[in-house]
């Protein structure tokens, strides 16, 4: 196996994630992107775990995956807030903070 | 870099792992249905845990298959579920300016992808790699990187509390 095809496995991910960010409204979805961008890095770190025999990479990886989860559940709590208050989890309505 | 060297059985897994990876991952950003966006997204999660195993890391692969197609798949499908007044398909997901994220995505893919050929173009990973056990990771984690994980901690506690204090009704 070679090294670049994991590392351009993780790059395609990436992308795809970033243009789910941007083209997306609904909150939900952009969280579904992010996490498709975590799951690249992780496929990264662990292709360089292999590559360089250490286990720093899975140690990485473990450590993503439980900020990833704690990151869903307050993003999810916050969409569920904001659909309670107006009725809609579209981002680009969202103009409160805009100065 | 032959041929020959390239029709084994992993080289071969992974190329199916990863065309079924991409396409779910396409789906998601694309497709009407928020449902069905949640479910490509247990493919490509899936997916890369398969690929965790091509890369021999089994423990994490496990968590992966535990926490994220276990437990954040849950929460997202819950989000949906009290966030939409319907389940199916509908328009209006998409921004009004999201063709710009078509020329982003595409300029960023470009750039990763001569940074890696440039980087790493014929360079094999090992083929008998070290094995990397749940000892030696756990003696990672608290061993070197306990403070990382105590900080991950709080991170979790803060955020179970947080998700408490604002999905709260009253």
């Amino acid at each position: 196996m070679l090294t670049s095809q994991f590392l351009l496995l993780g790059a395609i991910l990436f992308c795809i994630g970033v243009y789910g960010v941007i083209a997306r409204k609904n909150a939900v979805l952009v969280l579904m992107s992010i996490e498709l961008i975590l799951n690249s890095v992780n496929i990264n770190l662990l292709a360089f775990a292999l590559r360089n025999g250490s286990a720093d990479g899975h140690t990485f990886a473990l450590y993503i995956i439980a900020v990833a989860a704690a990151e869903v559940g307050v993003g999810l709590a916050m969409v569920l807030l904001i659909y309670r208050n107006r009725r809609s989890i579209g981002l680009d309505e969202l103009s409160e903070m805009r100065g | 870099m032959f041929a020959a060297d390239l029709l084994v059985a992993q080289n071969i897994g992974f190329a199916v792992i990863a065309l079924v990876m991409i396409v779910g991952a396409l789906r998601v950003v694309t497709t009407s249905n928020v449902v069905h966006a949640a479910l490509w997204l247990v493919v490509v999660l899936s997916g890369a845990a398969a690929q965790y195993i091509l890369l021999a890391a089994e423990f994490v692969a496990v968590t992966q298959v535990l926490v994220y197609i276990g437990a954040v798949m849950v929460l997202f499908l819950f989000g949906t579920m009290l966030t939409r007044a319907r389940i199916g398909a509908e328009r209006d997901l998409n921004n009004n300016y999201w063709r710009l994220g078509i020329p982003v995505a595409g300029v960023l893919f470009a750039a990763m992808t001569i940074a890696v050929v440039s980087s790493f173009g014929d360079e094999q990973l090992p083929d008998e790699p070290r094995v990397i056990g749940v000892q030696e990771i756990s003696d990672q984690i608290f061993g070197p990187y306990l403070l990382p994980f105590w900080a991950l901690s709080f991170v979790l506690l803060g955020a179970i509390i947080g998700a408490i204090v604002l999905a709260r009704k009253d």
